[in-house]
């Protein structure tokens, strides 16, 4: 799948010059203008600024589920811009893992099934998928709310088999909206340990967070401002 | 891997299905009546088609069959003894064999009811006085002894020959064959037996066919006459009937028709009154399909309306349900999901529906038939490719009124979905 634009050279992930913008009616609004960074492998990033500058519209274009309006983005080689919707599909299913604020499990589905989601649709077999589901939540201490549904659980927990989730297929990167937004501070703590021990294994992390205390578990951090980088700031 | 996928699939649209258990009953509704209906409406065709052709092979297919029939406006011929007379004459069948070349045999059959008496058992029977042919015509085995012959018929014999219900009934266990019968005055000897006939009476003159008793014609004339007496309403009629039926066996089954007509004309001349019915059985399966089409119009247009209605009932409840999960259409396509998995999940979802209300209206249409048949009295028969086809009617509608609410869900953009409250 390696389709390398000539000239670029990028090794994870890395924005040039992307801007976009959305389009309600006649009106056009400019949520990235002109973004520009590379994110290295293995690397941990948070993205900060106020409301609005554009750190969700910027996850999306990294995650794949959108595509920029000018610029480009390239993904482990592969130009995102111009691949067709089922490569975006198949470029998320192996590569990225999303861990979100409002944990976004499937309610109807239990634990075990949330977990197995990225599984189901890479096309493991279910046996082999239970006993990957089942590492995870044992991983993350759910081993025995493997059979629970979502709504049977706190929200430190419901984020926990997120992020099991996020790792069933295994990406090289983690893509985190305020994974800490809906849990209170004891279990931010906790989730923010399990990414970082995930970063330390290998995995890059792009985190969007409002708090500096959550912040300052990233080693860089990039500052936006009315969709452009205002700065990037190096080290803990 | 793949069926196990399809499989996970299924359950977990049966899973959806089970959260609203109401609805999704109501929605398959529709469903449940277009299904029951078509397999209604096969099964009384079938039925329909099988009874005639069942009959049409008993009554044989080359056979023309000839009955009296009382006229509407019966004619008193002697106002004195209140005797009404008609039907067959015995010159008829001289009459018809002799004018058609089509017609390669005639068998009379001059109907008497009688009691039967064997020591202490008795027994109504319809005393059948005929010519040795009738075997051969109505096609009935032999169980035992003999069947009558012409000799008997020309020595005028007093031999009889019984069915096997009848023989059953009237001997007991005691030996069968070589009994002395009582007969109205006189005594027969049992010759022969003859299977009896099951199914659906193929002589519509009596219904209970078992307790026949065939005896040679010219022992019925001479023992019984022409004249019976019945008693209706407090009155008594007496009638004057030489013969009841005359089947004729036509060479081809190409001249049937044709005959037939010819007989009607020839009688019509001779009897200038209508106290005969020609039939043919072959009448009887256009009859047949005559009723086939008629509950295939009425059914099938209920089938079709059911179908229709069902189909839009789902594809509402399908839309529903994607407005309702949008959210994890959205989780969905955020971890992966192509957008044709989408359609596939959501498709196969509608086609559960579908498939259930499917299986549920087989289950009613299996039991419509069964009460149209005890109710009615309409024979019905439920093939298994009914059922089939049921099914994949079913499936169908699930597909066609799927796909529009599977592309919907698809279609949706994941950043708007995974917002969505
Ligand atoms: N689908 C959309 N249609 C129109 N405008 C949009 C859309 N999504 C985002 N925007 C606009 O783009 C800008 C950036 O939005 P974005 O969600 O990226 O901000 P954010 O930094 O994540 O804010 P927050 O911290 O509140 O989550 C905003 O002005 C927003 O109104
Ligand atoms: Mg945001």
């Amino acid at each position: 799948m390696k389709t390398t634009a000539a000239g670029a050279t990028c090794a994870e992930a890395c924005l040039r010059e992307v801007c976009k913008v959305y389009r309600m009616g006649d009106q056009e609004v400019p949520a990235l203008r002109g973004v520009s960074v590379e994110f290295d492998p293995g690397s941990f990033w948070a993205v900060m600024g106020p409301s609005g500058s554009g750190k969700s519209t910027l996850l999306n274009i990294l995650g794949c589920l959108d595509r920029p309006t000018s610029g480009r983005y390239l993904l482990q080689g592969d130009d995102v811009g111009a691949l067709d919707d089922d490569t975006l599909s198949e470029l998320r299913l192996r590569r990225l893992g999303f861990v979100f604020q409002s944990f976004n499990l499937i309610p109807q589905l239990t634990v075990e099934e949330n977990i197995q989601l990225p599984l189901y649709y890479l096309g493991w077999e279910p046996e082999k998928s239970i006993e990957r589901a089942r590492e995870l939540a044992a991983k993350f201490d759910l081993a025995d709310r493997v059979g629970h549904r979502p709504t049977e659980l706190s929200g430190g927990q419901q984020q926990r088999v997120a992020i099991a989730r996020a790792l069933a297929n295994d990406p090289s990167i983690i893509l985190a909206d305020e994974p800490t937004g809906n849990v209170d501070s004891r279990m931010g703590g906790e989730i923010m340990q399990i990414i970082s021990e995930l970063n330390r294994s290998g995995k890059t992390i792009i985190m969007v967070t409002h708090e500096p205390h959550i912040a300052a578990f990233a080693r860089q951090r990039l500052y936006m401002k009315d969709g452009a980088v205002e700065h990037i700031e190096e080290g803990r | 891997m793949r069926r196990s996928r399809l499989m996970l699939n299924v359950r977990l649209g049966i899973k959806n299905l089970r959260l609203h258990k109401l609805r999704s009953f109501l929605t398959m509704l529709g469903v449940v009546f277009g299904v029951s209906s078509v397999i209604a409406m096969l099964a009384v065709g079938e039925g329909a088609s099988k009874e005639a052709l069942e009959q049409i092979r008993k009554l044989g297919s080359n056979n023309i069959i000839v009955r009296s029939v009382k006229p509407v406006k019966e004619q008193i011929r002697e106002v004195r003894t209140r005797m009404s007379i008609y039907g067959l004459l015995y010159e008829d069948m001289e009459r018809i064999a002799g004018s058609f070349s089509a017609v390669r045999r005639i068998v009379p059959a001059k109907l008497v009811r009688q009691e039967g008496r064997l020591g202490a058992r008795t027994l109504e029977l319809r005393v059948v006085g005929t010519t040795p042919e009738w075997f051969d015509l109505v096609r009935r085995p032999l169980v035992a002894g003999r069947v009558m012959t012409s000799t008997d018929n020309g020595q005028r014999r007093g031999v009889v020959v019984l069915t096997e219900h009848g023989a059953r009934r009237l001997l007991a266990t005691e030996g069968t064959i070589g009994q002395p019968v009582r007969i109205g005055g006189g005594i027969f000897e049992v010759i022969g037996i003859v299977q009896s006939e099951s199914g659906f009476g193929g002589d519509i003159q009596t219904p209970d066919q078992d307790v026949d008793a065939y005896i040679p014609l010219e022992v019925a004339r001479e023992r019984f006459g022409d004249i019976f007496t019945q008693r209706t309403a407090g009155a008594r009629i007496r009638e004057r009937v030489e013969l009841h039926q005359l089947i004729a066996e036509v060479a081809t089954l190409e001249e049937v028709e044709a005959t037939a007509a010819g007989i009607e004309s020839l009688l019509m001349r001779f009897h200038g009154k209508q106290d005969y019915r020609v039939s043919v059985p072959l009448a009887l399966l256009r009859q047949a399909e005559a009723t086939k089409r008629t509950f295939n119009i009425v059914l099938g247009s209920i089938a079709a309306i059911s179908l229709l209605v069902g189909g839009i009932g789902i594809m509402n409840i399908m839309l529903a349900s994607v407005t309702e999960r949008t959210r994890e259409i959205g989780i969905r396509r955020a971890v992966g999901a192509k957008k044709k998995q989408i359609v596939g999940q959501f498709l196969i979802e509608t086609v559960v529906l579908s498939t259930t209300g499917g299986l549920i209206g087989i289950g009613i249409g299996l039991l419509v038939p069964w009460l149209i048949t005890s109710f009615a009295g309409m024979p019905t028969v439920v093939k298994p490719g009914s059922l089939v086809l049921s099914l994949g009617i079913s499936m169908t509608v699930g597909i066609l009124f799927g796909i529009y609410p599977a592309f919907r869900a698809a279609d949706l953009d994941p950043i708007e979905a995974l917002r969505h409250e």
